[in-house]
């Protein structure tokens, strides 16, 4: 069978687009193909910096006649109907359509439409102009006299088609003035001229010896083969970095990796500030030594074989490399000045200058708050509590330092360099980093107490400032990464077994946002009353505040159900969902970690609803569990169903009206549980409660096999449900068990 | 292309002196049909800011220039001390409409005539998408790196002075200090030399600019007057605004049964307006007097008055309108 090779030849595709092009290429010409009623045996698409490429196998030649019978009306129906359909069918007149003769509805029309198949040339013929019109580009452009939108200037399209035993044909089109035909042109340097081609295999190899590489992949192992030759000659690793490597295999067709030196000078600069001033300008990659120091040496990809074989090349990158450390440098030492003879904090000024977000005021005013809620959380992570408001003060500031505005990336690990050079306190100096930590699920959770309690703020604040203006993630759309930072709070408070309660927290912050006083939010604090009795001050801001006007303003919204109550559920339910997925990862049943959540009033201390989770996880993995988890089900069913039919359920337990042994046996277990089980929870030992519960199995087992709960005096069976309720709400302070599975 | 061996003076030398790269470039784009212009006599951060880039792009006539034009950049000024950043410097521009199909082999040509063989050097078209949002402008094309330098701008322009570009234009920019230290082989602007003498006879770039660098730096950095400078700008924008209005009253007046729709009378004074409120903000901006909001409605200030000139272009006669 027949194959197609498609080339879609242009001026230089910016390489971050290249491989959504090749499939977005593949996939809308095999999907128009199959359309169209072509079938094919497989397709794969090729990208260099200057070309697309469709190499599709084994494509039937044409498509199958299709024959459609379209029934009509009437042959009496009016003249209309029958005029409607004519139309709807596509005939002329009524003499083109047949007449069927049906014993009960009579004489009607009926239209034969025959769609003859098409050959597999007419149907790309149609479909490649479509593709290259509609082509899904992140950004197109126009260019000279013409209408067709493209990356960059598209140049000319190569689209042969036919058998292998024979000599495959040009299939004609034309889009925009560009003409399809048998030609392509091999490196821009090296080999400018036009190649004409049959097929794929010729192509491809015609386009190897005009210094082109047709597979991406393949220019990435030469790159990466290239690249560790060239280090290891000379003792050295390669420091690896796939995202740069991909980038720099769409930057060439024909990869020569060569090795150029720096100053050795410049290695007192950060590892990372040289790294990054490498990749990012010059996407050249750097090397390290076998004690792991990084080297004066880098690898640079050069697109040609130079008749000098590269010296000029590497000359001229080296110039460029030097220049570009020597401005790093500069913006290093300039700030190590500044840091010197101004501190750290000359910097801090400046963040009221820059906007956080239109609603939500500067970096200032959001460092501000920050600061205060540190401190409030350094109570519960155990952190120096001045020390923490410092490290919170200063955790943004290097975002006014000269590395960090030319090289954003830096952002945190300059604000830990300069705070060390500025004589911080360790812990304080590592927060500025490790506050932004985790930045994602794989990321390494910080622990110290002080860069904990940083980075809790910094989320929490976040957090609550989006959702008090109500712009929270929607879909796909997450523009300030809220998903991220409401993990983060779960894994930090996880993994530093945190108590924390959210609900007040956040409550009272977007509280404070909605009323436009965020010192309100301050003057308050997280976990009243703990926080107050350890924190003078605020105690004392926190009565200050109390006298004043604002609180009946503050009780308004909190009782009327405004935006802030609402949004304060809306954000705890965010944090449920982001902890459910969290929690699934780790294996967590769905059903299970619903029920926990399902506690009302108790599933806003995440460390306790971890902790419950898989308590219970454990409880239900025992027969036991799982067979007393069949009681409460029942018992929940039973409930439900006499509470639907609206059959009374006591209000109080009358011991007096059990009359039998297992009655009075379920009681009796109930209320030990109902005392033992609060208990136990209050004591956070889940497994201890469980267990307590579990004394329940035998008594609920033998009162179902003993007992009918729906007896004919109503006093009797008002009483038995009201023993069920009962039993149900001893498991409360845990779980919510009508929330499980099985 | 052509041959380098070919004995050049040292003076018109490009690998050799300044000036004879400049002339180098003329002389190329003038044997491609190019008008060679002299810069534009106004204090401009760009070569696009230029009448023959900015306002000829708009309409549909076709048009082929190339200039240098120097560029003034307040922010950039070191008072001479860094090598390679200036707070003047020049740009060759040319400006092609409509963009032909060969654009890249010209300027590839045009490399090559300036001394950087394509075969010796890495020369790579790297993705740079380019806009101004001070003249309400974008384009899509690269930066030219040669050996890991940037040293061209290349861009296809879709859109100027909020009009779209029909045809679309295609603009270079060639930063030609960075390219004279690349083929003269300097690592300090101020040690090329300018006029391709040796000996006593030689000029350095430093010999002529970089008395003015020191003194500019001052000025941008430090002197000027921050105070005038705001209502300078207050004083363009009006003037600018007044100018519009007045041409295109002058229009209405204008219009006949021969020529119903008429031509705006005063597009390019106002265009001359808009450039200088333009430079002024620059400069309040390198005087750091200009916070972060503030800054954007300043350059939607200017924005606004750069669509209102290009809408007023299109009704002139160069435009396109007659």
């Amino acid at each position: 069978m027949p194959d197609l090779l498609l080339e879609l030849f242009c001026e230089e595709i910016p390489a971050r687009m290249q491989a959504k092009a090749a499939s977005d290429l593949k996939k809308l010409i095999t999907d128009g193909l199959v359309d169209a009623g072509l079938t094919y045996e497989g397709a794969k698409a090729h990208v260099t910096p200057r070309r697309l490429t469709l190499d599709l196998r084994g494509l039937t030649t044409r498509s199958a006649d299709v024959r459609e019978e379209r029934k009509g009306p009437r042959t009496d129906a009016p003249e209309k109907a029958v005029a409607g359909f004519l139309r709807g069918a596509g005939l002329d007149d009524v003499t083109q359509a047949e007449v069927r003769t049906d014993p009960k509805k009579g004489d009607f029309y009926v239209a034969v439409i025959e769609k003859p198949g098409r050959a597999a040339e007419d149907v790309i013929a149609e479909l490649v102009p479509q593709v290259v019109r509609n082509f899904p580009w992140p950004k197109s452009q126009r260019w000279g006299n013409g209408t067709l939108r493209w990356v960059r200037p598209l140049r000319s399209i190569l689209c042969t088609f036919g058998p292998e035993t024979e000599e495959p044909e040009v299939v004609p089109f034309e889009v925009d003035g560009i003409v399809s035909g048998n030609t392509t042109y091999g490196h821009r340097f090296h080999a400018p001229d036009a190649i004409s081609v049959k097929r794929f295999d010729d192509y491809a190899d015609a386009l190897g010896k005009a210094h082109v590489v047709l597979d991406a992949e393949r220019r990435r192992d030469m790159i990466e083969a290239g690249a560790k030759e060239l280090a290891f000659a000379q003792g050295l690793e390669l420091v690896e970095d796939p995202g740069l490597l991909a980038e720099v295999a769409g930057l060439v067709e024909w990869p020569v990796p060569l090795m150029g030196t720096f100053d050795k000078a410049f290695l007192d600069l950060p590892d990372e500030a040289i790294r990054l001033t490498i990749k990012d300008n010059q996407k050249c990659f750097v090397l390290k030594g076998a004690d792991g120091a990084l080297s004066n040496r880098f690898i640079l990809v050069a697109n040609l074989d130079a008749t000098d074989g590269g010296t000029e090349i590497v000359r001229g990158n080296e110039k460029v490399v030097n220049a570009r450390l020597a401005d790093a440098r500069f913006f290093w030492e300039t700030d190590l000045t500044t840091v010197v003879n101004d501190g750290i904090e000359s910097w801090l000024p400046k963040l009221n200058d820059v906007t956080f977000h239109a609603k939500l005021g500067s970096q200032g005013e959001r460092v501000q708050r920050i600061e205060a809620l540190a401190r409030e959380f350094s109570t519960i992570t155990g952190g120096h509590s001045s020390r923490t408001e410092r490290a919170a003060r200063l955790a943004k500031a290097d975002l006014n330092s000269a590395m960090v505005y030319e090289f954003p990336e830096l952002q945190g690990l300059m604000g830990r360099l300069y705070a060390e050079v500025g004589g911080e306190d360790p812990s304080v100096a590592a927060a500025s980093q490790q506050h932004y930590q985790p930045s994602g699920p794989s990321d390494a959770v910080p622990d110290d107490p002080i860069a904990v309690a940083v980075a809790l703020a910094d989320r929490l604040d976040l957090l609550t400032a989006f959702w008090a203006i109500e712009e929270k993630p929607t879909g796909s759309k997450d523009p300030f990464a809220l998903r991220r930072a409401a993990l983060g709070v779960i894994r930090l408070v996880l993994q530093n077994d945190l108590r924390l309660r959210l609900l007040p927290a956040i409550n009272l912050l977007i509280l404070a946002r909605c009323m436009k006083e965020p010192k309100a939010a301050f003057a308050s604090n997280i976990e009243l009353p703990n926080v107050a009795n350890r924190s003078p001050k605020l105690a004392f801001e926190l009565d200050e505040w109390r006298n004043r006007q604002t609180r009946a303003l503050f009780q308004k919204n909190f009782t009327t159900g405004g935006i802030a109550k609402k949004a304060t559920a809306d954000l705890l339910s965010f944090f449920h969902d982001r902890l459910t997925v969290w929690l699934k990862d780790q294996g967590a049943r769905d059903d299970v970690v619903k029920a926990v959540l399902g506690t009302e009033g108790a599933n806003d201390d995440l460390l306790m609803v971890a902790r419950r989770v898989e308590a219970l996880t454990a409880f239900l993995n025992d027969a036991e569990g799982e067979n007393l988890t069949q009681g409460f089900k029942r018992a929940g069913n039973i409930l439900a169903a006499e509470r639907k039919k609206g059959t009374d359920v006591a209000a109080e337990i009358a011991p007096n009206l059990f009359d039998s042994e297992e009655e009075r046996a379920l009681f009796a277990a109930v209320e030990t549980a109902s005392r033992d089980v609060p208990a136990l929870t209050e004591q956070e030992d889940f497994n201890g409660a469980l267990k307590a519960l579990a004394a329940l199995r035998g008594p609920v087992d033998a009162f179902f096999e003993a007992v009918h709960v729906n007896a004919d005096d109503e006093a009797v069976r008002g009483n038995r449900l009201a023993v069920l309720a009962a039993l149900q709400a001893t498991a409360a302070p845990i779980a919510d068990f009508s929330k499980l599975q099985g | 292309m052509t041959d380098l061996s070919s004995a050049t003076p040292s003076h018109l030398d490009p690998t050799r002196s300044f000036q004879g790269l400049i002339l180098t470039l003329h002389d190329f784009w003038a044997k491609h049909g190019c008008v060679v212009l002299q810069p534009y006599d106004m204090e401009v951060g760009a070569g696009t800011f230029h009448p023959a880039t900015t306002l000829r792009s708009l309409g549909p006539k076709p048009w082929k220039a190339a200039y240098v034009q120097p560029s003034r950049r307040p922010t950039d000024g070191r008072y001479g001390e860094n090598p390679m950043r200036l707070q003047h410097y020049y740009q060759y521009q040319v400006l092609l409409k409509p963009s032909p199909p060969d654009l890249q082999e010209l300027y590839l040509q045009s490399l090559y005539a300036i001394g950087i063989d394509p075969m010796m050097h890495d020369i790579r078209f790297v993705e740079d998408d380019w806009e101004s949002p001070t003249l309400g402008a974008w384009g899509l094309g690269w930066e030219v790196w040669c050996d890991g330098m940037e040293v061209s701008q290349f861009t296809y322009f879709q859109q100027v002075c909020g009009q779209e570009c029909k045809p679309v234009s295609g603009e270079l920019t060639y930063g030609l200090e960075r390219l004279a230290m690349y083929v003269q082989g300097v690592d300090n602007v101020y040690d090329l030399n300018f006029n391709g003498r040796d000996g006593d006879e030689r000029i350095s770039y430093g010999d002529v600019f970089l008395q003015a660098e020191q003194e500019f730096s001052r000025f941008d950095l430090e002197f000027a007057d921050t105070e005038i400078l705001f209502r300078h700008f207050e004083d363009h924008e009006k003037e600018a605004r007044a100018l519009l209005e007045k041409g295109a009253e002058a229009m209405d007046q204008s219009r006949s049964d021969a020529d119903p729709k008429g031509l705006h009378k005063c597009a390019m004074p106002a265009y001359d307006q808009t450039i200088k409120a333009s430079h002024v903000f620059n400069l309040l901006d390198a005087r750091g007097v200009i916070s972060v909001t503030e800054r954007q409605s300043y350059i939607l200030r200017v924005r606004d008055l750069a669509k209102a000139c290009g809408e007023a272009y299109v009704q002139t006669r160069d435009g396109g309108a007659a």
